[in-house]
């Protein structure tokens, strides 16, 4: 409190000082249980009534902890720690709506599927996608990759060429960067011509996990 | 400024809200006042403007869902325990204690005038200057001022000894 304690009785329309509290220093300042349970209640009201606009949880991979977040059509964003989980959220809650709640059940196929792949054991992922927060060209781009398979990998002048623009190199690069659903939609398997990894949104060290997470199952 | 994700404001304001409705409904109903008062500011909250008291928000739509609390609960045949069994909490450790605290404070509060407690929680644990008091309860700012004041008295004579024995500060 930076206001001095004019108590109940002074002149001056301010928030409590400290001369007042005494009365109520015994309560708690918080109360983890009560919260967790009441958050969870909202939750489930939230469901409910068709007002949870956006699921989210984290998980620990091997890349390091991803930001999963999921609309009631599908997925709709994954994100690496290094893109700044609450930066990431804040951007949810202006694209898509503020209605953002941390909800694991949403999440949960999502979570399993992704356990599975950094355990080598699922090649392909089998998620509702909602892919409102990429348009136009990217989102062609980023609707094509799942069509590289697991273990393989394209160069950005063979996606664009996929993609039907086989000059638009940059822009395929463009919109592996700024792929929402990255892991998941597989932006890692696009790499230069060279043959070397290039750039990624998680960092250059989780895309050659990732790539050698592949080629070694 | 654009609105942050929701459970921003949960986390912000939550434990506030929670220590305001049990103040104001007690320790029984207060989970249902607080759970009632979050999920319709989740509904409406995409139209508050950006610039909007999110504190005076919260606590305004509390008040109307701890009138429709009480009212809920005075028309129940047979009245509750004051003090809730601590079974569930206990287990975690401090819960049970919080909850023998909020019940001491609530018996003295609930002698109060809804009035006279709703100023008091809104002035001394939501942190709420009284012209939003006033703004919240209806009347004027001055009435907000000396019902607080009076409830302060009155929780002073009914609480002294407890509040001199716990006046250590946090």
């Amino acid at each position: 409190m930076k206001v001095p304690a004019t108590g109940a009785t002074g002149p001056v329309d301010t928030a409590p000082g400290d001369g007042d509290l005494g009365l109520f220093a015994a309560l708690p300042a918080t109360d983890a249980a009560a919260q967790e349970r009441l958050h969870s209640r909202l939750v489930d009201g939230a469901q409910r009534d068709g007002l949870l606009d956006v699921a989210y949880r984290t998980l620990e991979t091997p890349v390091g902890s991803l930001l999963l977040a999921a609309t009631e059509e599908g997925l709709v964003r994954v994100a690496y720690d290094v893109q700044d989980h609450a930066a990431v959220l804040a951007d949810l809650a202006e694209r898509v709506s503020p209605r953002v709640l941390r909800a694991p059940d949403r999440l949960e196929p999502a979570v399993r599927q992704i356990e599975e792949y950094f355990e080598g054991r699922r090649t392909r992922f089998e998620l509702a996608l909602d892919l409102r927060l990429t348009k136009g060209f990217r989102r062609e781009v980023i609707t094509h990759l799942p069509d590289i398979g697991y273990g393989r990998t394209e160069s950005y002048a063979q996606v664009a060429a996929a993609a039907g623009s086989p000059r638009a190199v940059r822009a395929v690069g463009t919109a592996c960067a700024t792929n929402p659903l990255p892991v998941v939609v597989p932006c890692h398997r696009v790499v230069r011509s060279d043959g070397s990894a290039g750039g990624y949104a998680g960092g250059a060290e989780a895309k050659l996990t990732l790539l050698s997470l592949e080629e070694a199952a | 400024m654009t609105l942050r994700p929701f459970e921003q404001i949960v986390t912000d304001h939550g434990p506030m809200v929670l220590r305001v409705c049990r103040a104001v409904v007690g320790p029984v109903d207060a989970e249902d006042a607080w759970s009632e008062t979050f999920l319709a500011a989740l509904k409406a909250y995409p139209r508050l403007p950006e610039d909007a008291n999110v504190e005076a928000w919260l606590v305004t739509i509390a008040h109307r869902k701890a009138i429709d609390v009480a009212r809920a609960g005075s028309r129940r045949p047979v009245a509750v325990a004051e003090v809730p069994e601590p079974a569930a909490d206990s287990v975690t450790g401090g819960g049970a204690q919080e909850w023998e605290r909020d019940g001491e404070l609530w018996d003295a509060l609930k002698a109060l005038p809804q009035r006279q407690r709703a100023a008091v929680a809104y002035h001394y644990l939501a942190g709420l200057p009284y012209r939003e008091i006033a703004g919240i309860t209806g009347g004027s700012t001055d009435a907000a001022r000396r019902a607080a004041a009076d409830g302060i008295k009155s929780l002073r004579r009914s609480f002294p000894r407890r509040t001199e024995e716990r006046g250590e500060k946090r």
